[in-house]
């Protein structure tokens, strides 16, 4: 049946052309002078990856003590730091956490804005009221973060791409993040580094108006963990990853399930059509 | 092949509504009894998973719009929402993002089928026709919603593409203001993208009726690219024959959709579009989604930007006059030796042309000693050279001296020369004169 246009032979025709196009890819990638993030491996990473609960919780330490201070994370709520699948603080923790924030709220009947404890309902404030005033007291607006470890990435070329497809190496944005986090350093001689910028190989372009965040021993683990600066990298690029796929360990549960009874089901319909078609020459 | 319904309505209900309207003896004709080619392979199971994916679209579409809100300055939100706060969101979202991806894939497949099999020949023209016009309001659809979660790949994409119609001389400009409604791509462009992204997939569907309708009334191509000759020996029932075929691969299709919505949902995105929409911002590289790239590299590949255009929507219309641009006789590439290689360039450049459009147009592809004598766009316009020549030259001219094989004198006799019994003579198609 298949004689002349076999699975086999689509399957080279569409490798051949991945690997012409990739071949002049790679062949002229070279040139690039960012280097490539190093590879990490991750608790959440593969089809059954799941986050690191004491990560989380250290990495939402290092975002509330370093990065809160000038990014914003608008669309997590404190009361997602205790759902399923996340750090999994407890609700008692996490009032007690919504209530330190002072939240601006109103107007009141006498048509006043006010401000009032957090509530875990509520969203992370700001720190700034608008990018205007972070523009004026920064000189540029920092990102937010709630999506950021899905928002960056590097390039892998088709070759390499395909590959990823088949290991579903998919973190480039949180590799490119730890690399980014704990890739500060002098720049190379001949480099001169504008005002207000910081040298970052990682960063395209090389400079960034981020300072170097992350120094060694800044925030206090409790847990025994050692606070090096690539520590710090790690564990709040996992923070960052969870609050950009907040439901990530839903969907990788469910889609094994989802795999396994379509698979079983595929079985049953092929022996369905095996045995229909049996009764005919084809 | 419709002409006669073997349907008997069995009960007094049945009987009653047969004989007011036979919607039931329609679908009894269309579904069951339908005669379909017994050798027909694995590549005929895509308009069924066609059908599925359409369905699929519209139903996970329909429940995202209870969720979505189309403005500027809650667009991104919205879909966060979805993806945090809906019940299942996440599921739906991806399944539809994705589901986009998966509907072009089989599309392309079920394409270049009929490419390889002669499916557009009489008297399938107009199915053929009617198919160009499903691909065109696909990729329509596939552009506006792609727009709608107002990411910074969805507002440059669409920036992009409005912008074409601006190549036209006196009438670009109004034209262009008219789609935005404004002066830049803003609010007014998100709704009416909208509004048009929820219309088009009915308008698809209504489409897809005729298509099949057509499908009907000629009855299907098959590998050997012979007519049926004789409805015993050549076909088989559509159930169950055929819907246990569709159903096994229906299956396995799904499958490979699961992988992606479920293990790797943003592998065929792109990271920009988590960023919310910024006019001030512009992306480094602009790219379009990866079903669109072949046709961003026609354009992007001719210097001349209404020349581009031009040849961008060339690139799919010509798809239109296949029927008669092919002067073959023959339908199958079984029986074509020379087309046979002809059409696997054509896939090969159809990839090396997503490959060039996925690219920025002044990377170097070929250089020798640091001399620059290829790069992307100069690599594109050879491609997309070669693309309209295979369509406008080799097509017309291979019908006329191809050397083909012979051909089986039906289908029957093909199925028997497949399980080792003797090969039925065929006589020898001579080169059509014309």
């Amino acid at each position: 049946m298949f004689r002349s246009l076999t699975p086999r032979r689509i399957a080279a025709a569409v490798l051949a052309s991945g690997l012409i196009a990739g071949a002049a890819s790679i062949a002229h990638a070279a040139g690039g002078d960012t280097p490539k993030p190093e590879k990490q491996s991750w608790s959440f990473s593969g089809p059954f990856g799941t986050f690191d609960r004491a990560q989380l919780q250290r990495g939402f330490k290092v975002y509330k003590e370093v990065c809160a201070n000038c990014h914003s994370l608008n669309l997590v709520a404190f009361r997602n730091l205790s759902d399923k699948g996340g750090p999994e603080f407890s609700v008692d923790q996490v009032k007690a956490l919504a209530a330190t924030y002072q939240i601006k709220d109103g107007p009141n009947d006498k048509g006043e804005m006010f401000e009032r404890p957090g509530r875990p309902a509520d969203k992370f404030p700001s720190p700034f009221p608008n990018p205007e005033a972070a523009k004026a007291s920064l000189g540029g607006a920092p990102p937010d973060l709630s999506l950021i470890a899905k928002a960056r990435s590097y390039e892998r070329g088709v070759v390499l791409s395909l590959v990823d497809l088949v290991t579903q190496y998919q973190e480039h944005g949180p590799d490119y993040l730890v690399a980014l986090l704990a890739g500060y350093s002098d720049p190379p001689a001949g480099v001169t580094v504008g005002s207000g910028l910081a040298y970052n190989k990682y960063f395209p372009g090389g400079q960034l108006s981020m300072a170097q965040p992350l120094n060694p021993d800044q925030v206090e683990y409790t847990d025994g963990t050692k606070g090096t600066v690539e520590q710090y990298a790690k564990d709040v690029t996992a923070f960052l990853m969870w609050a950009a796929e907040p439901k990530m360990e839903d969907r990788k549960r469910i889609g094994a399930f989802f795999m396994m009874l379509m698979i079983t089901l595929a079985f049953f319909t092929y022996f369905t059509k095996k045995k229909v078609w049996s009764r005919v020459q084809h | 092949m419709s002409d006669h319904s073997t349907y008997t309505p069995k009960t007094g209900i049945e009987r009653w509504i047969d004989a007011r309207m036979p919607i039931i003896r329609v679908m009894h004709d269309a579904g069951v009894s339908y005669p379909t080619p017994k050798n027909l392979n694995y590549l005929w199971t895509f308009g069924g998973i066609l059908t599925f994916m359409l369905v699929a679209q519209i139903v996970t579409g329909i429940v995202l719009v209870m969720h979505y809100t189309p403005h500027t300055t809650m667009a991104f939100n919205s879909v966060e929402h979805i993806m945090r706060d809906v019940n299942y969101g996440w599921l739906l979202r991806y399944f539809h993002a994705n589901g986009a991806s998966m509907f072009f894939i089989a599309v392309y497949i079920h394409m270049f089928r009929g490419l390889y099999y002669g499916s557009y020949k009489a008297p399938r023209e107009l199915l053929w026709i009617l198919g160009v016009v499903i691909y065109l309001l696909m990729m329509a659809t596939g552009f506006m919603g792609y727009v709608l979660p107002w990411g910074q790949m969805s507002f440059w994409g669409a920036t992009v593409i409005t912008n074409l119609f601006s190549a036209f001389p006196i009438v670009g400009e109004p034209i262009v203001t008219w789609l935005w409604g404004g002066y830049s791509v803003d609010n007014p462009t998100l709704n009416r993208f909208f509004s048009l992204h929820y219309l088009l997939p009915f308008m698809l569907a209504a489409v897809v009726f005729l298509h099949i309708w057509a499908l009907h009334v000629v009855g299907q191509n098959n590998p050997d690219g012979v007519e049926v000759k004789n409805f015993a020996k050549d076909t088989v029932p559509f159930t169950p024959y055929a819907t246990a075929k569709d159903a096994f691969a229906m299956v396995c299709f799904i499958v490979f959709y699961g992988y992606f919505a479920f293990f790797m949902p943003n592998y065929l995105g792109h990271p920009d579009n988590y960023i919310q929409a910024d006019p001030l911002v512009t992306p480094a590289h602009i790219v379009p989604e990866w079903y669109y790239l072949p046709f961003y590299a026609i354009l992007r590949s001719i210097p001349d930007k209404l020349m581009g255009v031009i040849a961008m929507f060339a690139a799919i219309a010509i798809l239109a006059f296949l029927p008669w641009l092919d002067t073959s006789r023959v339908r199958s590439t079984r029986y074509r030796p020379t087309y046979k290689i002809f059409f696997w360039t054509l896939v090969v450049v159809c990839f090396l042309l997503g490959y060039c459009g996925s690219q920025p147009t002044d990377k170097v592809v070929l250089s020798l000693g640091g001399t620059k004598i290829l790069d992307i766009a100069g690599f594109g316009a050879i491609l997309t050279a070669y693309y309209f020549l295979h369509f406008i030259v080799v097509l017309p001219l291979l019908g006329l001296f191809e050397k083909t094989r012979p051909e089986p004198a039906s289908i029957a006799d093909a199925v028997l020369a497949k399980h080792g019994h003797a090969a039925p003579a065929g006589a020898v198609h001579a080169p059509e004169k014309r």
